[in-house]
């Protein structure tokens, strides 16, 4: 019935229905184009920046502009491309993959990502109003205080609200896989995406308050006279590089472990295999997080903390590698033995684990403080970085995407297409930034502008921006994929890979309420134990019932818009009177909105049994 | 199959080139080819880390190569299915040891090393230098010696120097590649590190935190000269008077041109602490003009005339009355001919 009426819908129904729904599978729907757009817009500035160092004194863009490009590639990357498109997945699968008809809070859960959408939103005016934030992704103080103009304080604020629905959605998942298993699904049951994702979004708990508080200061300094930062006052400046990789390190996990989470699946379910040493894994994925918290300051080896915390900060991030060696091992043993399958989900798997364990021998070796004084805030640590977050999370992206795309759009993404994206990003990764590392330790600095002539950077600076389009052209060929597939692309079925968890049970996409009956569980990988030993598919654990649903809603997007509003408010306060009106006008409509949702009672409504039936045939 | 043994090669050549190049990475900027003690001890631990991490990626291409080849899904395989095995205790135990011991023998240098480099106690013996870092450029105060410099500094060979540093408005770091390691410049606290070059050359600088439009170009030299050489320009350094005349007419002019306009509020010739511009006093003896630029009179005079298009958001931009081209080369031929000593990067022998 719904499929029918989805297909005659204009466009302002659709609309309509996106901007208020509840449903985490039309919020993966936006998660994923919204992340997908800021990643096309981050990959453009990188792009802008791989051109301006194609040679050396090149003057492509100028000082200020080229400052803009990188911090906004950054804080874009990060921030607003690559956790949403992780948040895409996890929207789409983790209910799915626990026997659950929805998060426990659907309402939020939208929430959270309009908060996004519209933070990042905020963040981008900034392009047209006079300069975007310059002072890095970092941000770091006194140069992001005193930077002159509007553009840190978008950033400040723009990251304010996109952080908040981080916060949102972190707090939202945690709670779904703790109440909202299904029957049978116990801890040491739950597939290793669902685990990962748990343990990113209590590290997103833990670390996303830090950031909070240190963009809350370095608001009241800049737009409010106080001086937490400024030395000439009594502040100090290192508080906020503190505070800031308090977040930022643990970040770096939110970002990887979800990936881990996606590797595992994928290779064991095109290896035909359990995933070798289960327990090792998920005891690894904690410890990893853990230790997460524990090594903030070895991004400040070269600030001056002394020997002694810089040892003792060497040795806790060395620690991390034993875990994450654990996990490299693992995946091969469970693909050793195995009858192992090469679809372009797969492929990503397999340009992972060399491409990750390159960027995990560079943190060791970053790890090792007298070699990073040399290593520090150069090309070397931009490729690190790049090996471990392109080659672990964005490639962890792709893999997920290849893999579920017929669970999230019923089509299967063209396997042609898909293999070129793989080769073309794959070499053009590393053509780009397997030379970094030499750059760097040839006296190249990160965020320069421009590197002058004669000092032996022109080669291997014109290699890596040979690479940058490569990648380009891989990420275009996807986006032709995409496009094809929507259009031409074959339908799925339920269970296109011969999968193993209890996401493929049922039907690709799946109806709204995903579940008519949750499913009873009786190990790990429940679907492959139904298809060795039983029926092929998972016993119900409940009769057929009426199913209660949600009710979708509006106010979460206007209480973003709101937010959104008074961002302005609070940024141009600093000039013109009238801005408290905005200020005030945009709190007040989110507080409004906030009540009214208190104060209304929305019971949701429910599917009758009848009809369930109905559907049935 | 075809696909991966492409890849390989690929890899494998790219490794290759990046060899190649490492060699030929600019002497006296390269990390790689130290000259200096702190540059030593870091490239030690680069190469030891280096070489066991290389161990350990090999093993994980080896497992993984013969991974591919054996277990890809084969013709007639459709109804295989492998057996599922659980974990191995003893697998998983040997790589979980493995793993911390060799990682115990990159920590046990690394930390002596730390130690190592930290170790102040022989600076009250040694020659002090208080570095400020400036939006963009450096300035060295001898301590005890009444001598000040910008953008070049000069130290004996050989010796332990200890550098106390400071920044006078956002945070830089100090990075002389071939000699040691970097060291951020903060504003709150003074950093104390050494360098001890161990040949005599110019060795080239950079600024390594990012502060700002002009980051890239906030270069530096260090130029290490026998202690003969070094003792001499001291004492030439020493004996400078601000006050002389110059001996052509022309610089005569540009000398009190320079005064009338006002460069004087910010830069300083002689001894004089004061540090809003670089101080000036050997200024014709640089290696380059604002770190960047060959030391040239037309380079000068385009500096002189505007400054930011050689620098963008330099704070010299504006803060001095307009001047002429004619003008700015007289100015240009009064500060090129401060040049009071014999010993200049020549000394130090390569460039
Ligand atoms: C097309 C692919 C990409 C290219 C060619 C690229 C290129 C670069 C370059 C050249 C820099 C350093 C600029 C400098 O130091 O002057 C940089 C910085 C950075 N990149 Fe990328 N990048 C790419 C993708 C990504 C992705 C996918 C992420 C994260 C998800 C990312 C995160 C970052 C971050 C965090 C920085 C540091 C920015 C800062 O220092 O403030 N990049 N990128
Ligand atoms: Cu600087």
């Amino acid at each position: 019935m719904s499929t029918v009426a989805s297909q005659k819908r204009g466009f302002g129904e659709v609309l309509w229905d996106y901007l208020t729904t509840v449903d985490h599978k039309k919020i993966a729907h936006l998660y994923l184009f919204g992340g997908g757009f800021f990643f096309l817009l981050g990959g453009l500035e990188a792009m802008a920046i791989r051109i301006q160092l194609i040679q050396p004194e090149n003057d492509f863009v100028s000082a200020g502009f080229y400052n803009e490009l990188l911090t906004m590639h950054g804080t874009t990357m990060i921030f607003l491309a690559a956790m949403p498109l992780i948040f895409a997945l996890m929207n789409a699968v983790i209910p799915l993959q626990i026997g659950a008809r929805d998060v426990a809070f659907p309402f939020l859960n939208s929430l959270g990502l309009w908060l996004f959408i519209l933070g990042g939103i905020l963040l981008n005016c900034s392009w047209f109003l006079g300069g975007a934030p310059d002072a890095g992704w970092t941000s770091y103080t006194p140069l992001s205080v005193t930077s002159p103009g509007h553009g840190v304080d978008f950033y400040v604020l723009g990251l304010q609200i996109t952080g908040a629905g981080t916060l949102i959605a972190g707090i939202n998942f945690l709670v779904t896989i703790i109440n909202m298993r299904a029957p049978g699904m116990t801890y040491m049951r739950m597939p290793l995406f669902t685990w990962t994702t748990f343990v990113t979004s209590t590290l997103i708990l833990f670390a996303f308050p830090a950031l909070t508080i240190g963009l809350f200061l370095l608001m009241f300094d800049r737009m409010f006279g106080s001086a937490f930062f400024d030395v000439g006052l009594g502040g100090n400046s290192i508080i906020w590089q503190h505070l800031f990789w308090i977040f930022g390190h643990p970040e770096v996990y939110i970002l990887i472990l979800p990936a881990f989470g996606i590797f595992s699946d994928i290779i064991a379910a095109n290896s035909k295999k359990r995933l070798f040493g289960y327990t090792a894994m998920v005891f690894a994925t904690i410890l990893i997080a853990f230790l997460g918290f524990m090594v903030w300051a070895h991004h400040m080896f070269t600030v001056g903390l002394g020997p002694v915390a810089n040892s003792i900060f060497a040795i806790a991030t060395m620690a991390i590698a034993v875990p994450t060696g654990i996990k490299i091992f693992n995946w091969l043993a469970t693909m050793w033995g195995g009858r192992i399958t090469i679809n372009s989900a797969m492929l990503w798997a397999l340009g992972f684990i060399p491409t990750f364990t390159m960027g995990g021998m560079t943190g060791v070796m970053v790890a090792s403080v007298v070699a990073d004084y040399q290593y520090h805030d150069t090309y070397f640590v931009v490729a690190h970085f790049h090996y471990v977050i392109v080659g672990g999370t964005i490639f962890g992206i792709f893999a997920g995407l290849h893999y579920w795309w017929p669970k999230m759009f019923g089509r299967v993404l063209h396997e042609g297409m898909g293999k070129l994206t793989f080769w073309t990003f794959l070499i053009g990764f590393h053509l780009t930034f397997f030379i970094q590392h030499f750059l760097g330790l040839m006296g190249m600095p990160r965020r320069y502008w421009v590197f002058l002539e004669g000092q032996g950077l022109d080669t291997g600076n014109l290699i890596s921006t040979i690479g940058a389009f490569f990648m380009a052209f891989g990420v275009i060929v996807m986006l032709v994929n995409v496009v094809y597939t929507a259009v031409k692309g074959e339908k799925a079925v339920d269970d296109p890979w011969d999968g193993r968890t209890l996401e493929w049970t049922i039907a690709s996409p799946p109806p709204h309420y995903n579940f008519k009956q949750a499913p009873l569980v009786r190990g790990l990988d429940p679907l492959w134990i139904e298809k060795t030993e039983g029926k092929g598919n998972v016993t119900p654990a409940e009769p057929l019932d009426d199913i209660h649903m949600p009710n979708s809603s509006f106010l979460p997007f206007l209480m973003s818009v709101g937010l959104f509003i008074a961002g302005f408010g609070f940024i141009y306060q600093v000039d013109y009177g009238w801005a408290y009106i905005l200020l005030f006008g945009g709190m007040a409509m989110t507080l409004a909105c906030m009540l009214i949702r208190s104060l209304k009672d929305d019971h949701g409504y429910h599917i009758p049994k009848v009809e369930l039936e109905r559907e049935a045939d | 199959m075809k696909g991966w043994m492409g890849k390989f090669r690929a890899i494998a050549l790219l490794g290759l080139m990046s060899l190649v190049l490492s060699a030929c990475g600019k002497e006296n900027l390269t990390a790689l080819d130290p000259k200096g003690y702190g540059a030593d001890q870091s490239l030690y631990l680069i190469i030891l880390s280096t070489v066991i991490m290389l161990f350990v990626l090999a093993i994980v291409m080896i497992v993984y190569t013969i991974v591919l080849i054996r277990y890809r899904k084969k013709k007639g395989q459709e109804d295989y299915i492998p057996k599922q095995v659980e974990g191995n205790k003893t697998l998983e135990t040997v790589w979980t040891i493995i793993p911390i011991i060799l990682l115990l023998i990159i920590a046990v240098p690394t930390i002596t090393a730390t130690f190592d480099l930290a170790d102040e106690s022989a600076a009250s013996d040694s020659l002090n230098v208080e570095v400020t870092g400036n939006q963009y450029w450096w300035h060295f105060n001898y301590e005890g010696q009444e001598i000040q410099t910008s953008q070049d500094l000069y130290v004996p060979v050989g010796e332990k120097v200890y550098l106390n540093m400071m920044s006078s408005d956002v945070i830089h770091s100090f990075w002389v590649p071939s000699i040691s390691g970097k060291m951020d410049v903060n504003p709150e606290n003074e950093n104390t590190m050494y360098i001890q070059a161990q040949e005599e050359g110019v060795y080239w600088g950079k600024c390594a935190e990012f502060c700002g439009p002009s980051h890239s170009l906030m270069d530096f030299k260090v130029i290490a000269v026998s202690q003969e050489e070094f003792d001499q320009w001291v004492e030439d350094m020493q004996n400078v008077n601000p006050e002389a005349e110059p001996e052509s007419t022309v610089a005569q002019e540009g000398k009190s041109l320079f005064q009338e306009n006002n460069c004087m509020s910010c830069h300083a010739i002689g001894s004089s602490p004061a540090q809003i511009g670089p101080n000036l006093t050997n200024f014709g003896d640089r290696s380059t003009l604002a770190g960047v630029e060959d030391l040239s009179k037309e380079n000068l005079v385009d500096w002189i005339m505007d400054p930011e298009s050689l620098k963008p958001g330099n704070k010299m931009t504006g803060n001095y009355p307009e001047v002429s081209e004619d003008e700015a080369g007289k100015i240009a031929e009064y500060l090129m001919q401060l040049e009071p000593s014999e010993i200049t990067p020549e000394s130090a022998g390569t460039e």
